[in-house]
């Protein structure tokens, strides 16, 4: 047993809030200078070449690389040899997404009634994941979610007899309603199986993964990849205006279902796709 | 190469820019977004006079991220416009010319900015780092409740935008897309 103060999970995720709005992974920016190479219009050239000095606007001057500094998604992979102690987990994760928006100078885009709205001013409450895990550390990941993608996701109940073309033509689908609006290049996250709501969660921890990565079964790498290439023969292209690169990646994540359904689920994310992960 | 644009964007101005020309803007402009929108929207059904004087106007759909001490303003690239639609052609209506943003608009908003002579300006979403260097000023206007959706009014200058869509209702989605396709289809 292992004893962990809940306010040292409090100062990471400030820490975590911070850096992951003001320094994009490295993963994200080598895709994104991949596709720059391989565009020949003008305006998608320089839409990526404008996107690129962004970033290292961000990275150098330590500012948000976009002003959507999200709702803060924080999966925690609690060890369950970890006894958490000194106060209370949410609110210690609250704290930390507090005090990390406060003094990061970034905005707060939470408002505390979906209908009656009202924004609650310190970007509380996270979204919190948790799951217990084998062993004796906590392992944090911190996203900030953009709600210009966001609004563009979708999850659809298949019957099993929709099968894979279903899928395929679900997910391009979706990119295609989404268009210009969620800031392409994107990144997409879909989540295959589970319940309803596991499927939306699998497409979320999609998001999570680097895009340098392929699922480990063969099978859904052949399709991240595939998906990934008739994503980018539909010629939205960077921001909408025409061109090859529509999506920089593309993650699947999947789990077992019952036999009568194929639940899918298909999270957005802009060329801002943000995530940073430490573990205690 | 981009054009040197300056505001006011009068209807003279509007009418010669095109779908797919790439500008640099200067001049003054406001920010709203969703609930500045709304508000606005019911000060006009009231009969009521907006904070700022729509004639002629550029409103930028931002909603910034708070400034760093020495700064004059935190990260500023545009929201998703969709979310205006609603409001859109009554702020165009009362004379507001210009918008900046990202994303789709509703065919009622395109035919609004054919009667007004409206201009649909793309600003680079996600790009907030870099956009916040072309603003030079900028003041809270009203709606300070709001926190980043309060209204400021912002002078910019040499501000990288692309008309998306112009006053005679040519759209760069559509027209962009269909190029990059044929060019493409005609290469193989």
């Amino acid at each position: 047993m292992r004893e962990i103060q809940v306010s040292e999970l409090t100062n990471v995720i400030e820490r975590l809030c911070i850096e992951a709005n003001e320094h994009l992974p490295e993963d994200v920016k080598c895709a994104i200078r991949t596709c720059r190479a391989c565009e020949d219009g003008e305006i998608a050239k320089g839409v990526l070449d404008n996107i690129i000095e962004n970033f290292e606007i961000a990275d150098r001057e330590c500012v948000p690389i976009c002003q959507d500094t999200g709702m803060a998604c924080v999966f925690l992979e609690i060890g369950q040899d970890v006894h958490l102690t000194g106060g209370d987990l949410t609110e210690a994760v609250n704290e930390g997404v507090r005090r990390g928006y406060a003094n990061g100078y970034l905005r707060k885009s939470v408002v505390a009634d979906p209908v009656r709205r009202g924004n609650t001013g310190d970007n509380t409450p996270a979204m919190i994941y948790t799951e217990i895990v084998p062993g004796e550390q906590v392992k944090v990941t911190l996203g900030p979610k953009g709600f210009g993608s966001e609004n563009m996701s979708a999850i659809r109940m298949f019957k099993p007899s929709a099968g894979l073309q279903g899928i395929k033509d679900f997910i391009l689908e979706t990119v295609e309603t989404a268009g210009p609006n969620p800031c392409p290049p994107m990144v997409v996250g879909v989540g295959i199986g589970g319940t309803f709501d596991k499927a939306a969660l699998l497409a979320k921890k999609a998001l999570m993964r680097p895009l340098d990565s392929s699922n480990p079964d063969p099978f859904y790498a052949d399709l991240e990849k595939e998906m990934l290439e008739k994503i980018n023969e539909l010629g939205i292209g960077p921001q909408g205006f025409g061109g090859r690169t529509t999506a920089i990646g593309l993650n699947i994540e999947t789990l077992p279902t019952h036999i009568a359904g194929m639940p899918c689920a298909i999270n957005i994310n802009c060329h801002v796709t943000r995530h940073k992960t430490e573990v205690i | 190469m981009a054009r040197k644009i300056t505001l006011p964007l009068t209807k003279e101005l509007a009418k010669t820019l095109h779908a797919g020309d790439q500008v640099l803007l200067t001049g003054t402009i406001y920010t709203s977004r969703d609930a500045g929108h709304k508000r606005m929207c019911e000060s006009l059904a009231k009969g009521e006079a907006l904070p700022f004087d729509p004639t002629d106007a550029v409103i930028y759909y931002v909603g910034p991220t708070p400034a760093k001490p020495g700064q004059v303003i935190g990260s500023a690239g545009p929201t998703t416009s969709g979310r205006m639609d609603a409001y859109a052609p009554t702020m165009m209506s009362v004379g507001a010319r210009g918008m900046i943003g990202k994303g789709a608009r509703l065919p009622e908003v395109v035919e609004a900015m054919k009667e007004h002579d409206g201009v649909y300006f793309g600003a680079i979403g996600g790009a907030g780092a870099l956009l916040a260097r072309c603003i030079k000023e900028c003041e809270l206007i009203a709606y300070e409740d709001l926190g980043a959706e309060a209204l400021r009014k912002l002078y910019v200058e040499d501000m990288p935008l692309v008309v998306i869509i112009d006053s005679q209702g040519n759209n760069l989605y559509e027209d962009g897309r269909r190029e990059y396709l044929e060019q493409r289809d005609s290469n193989h």
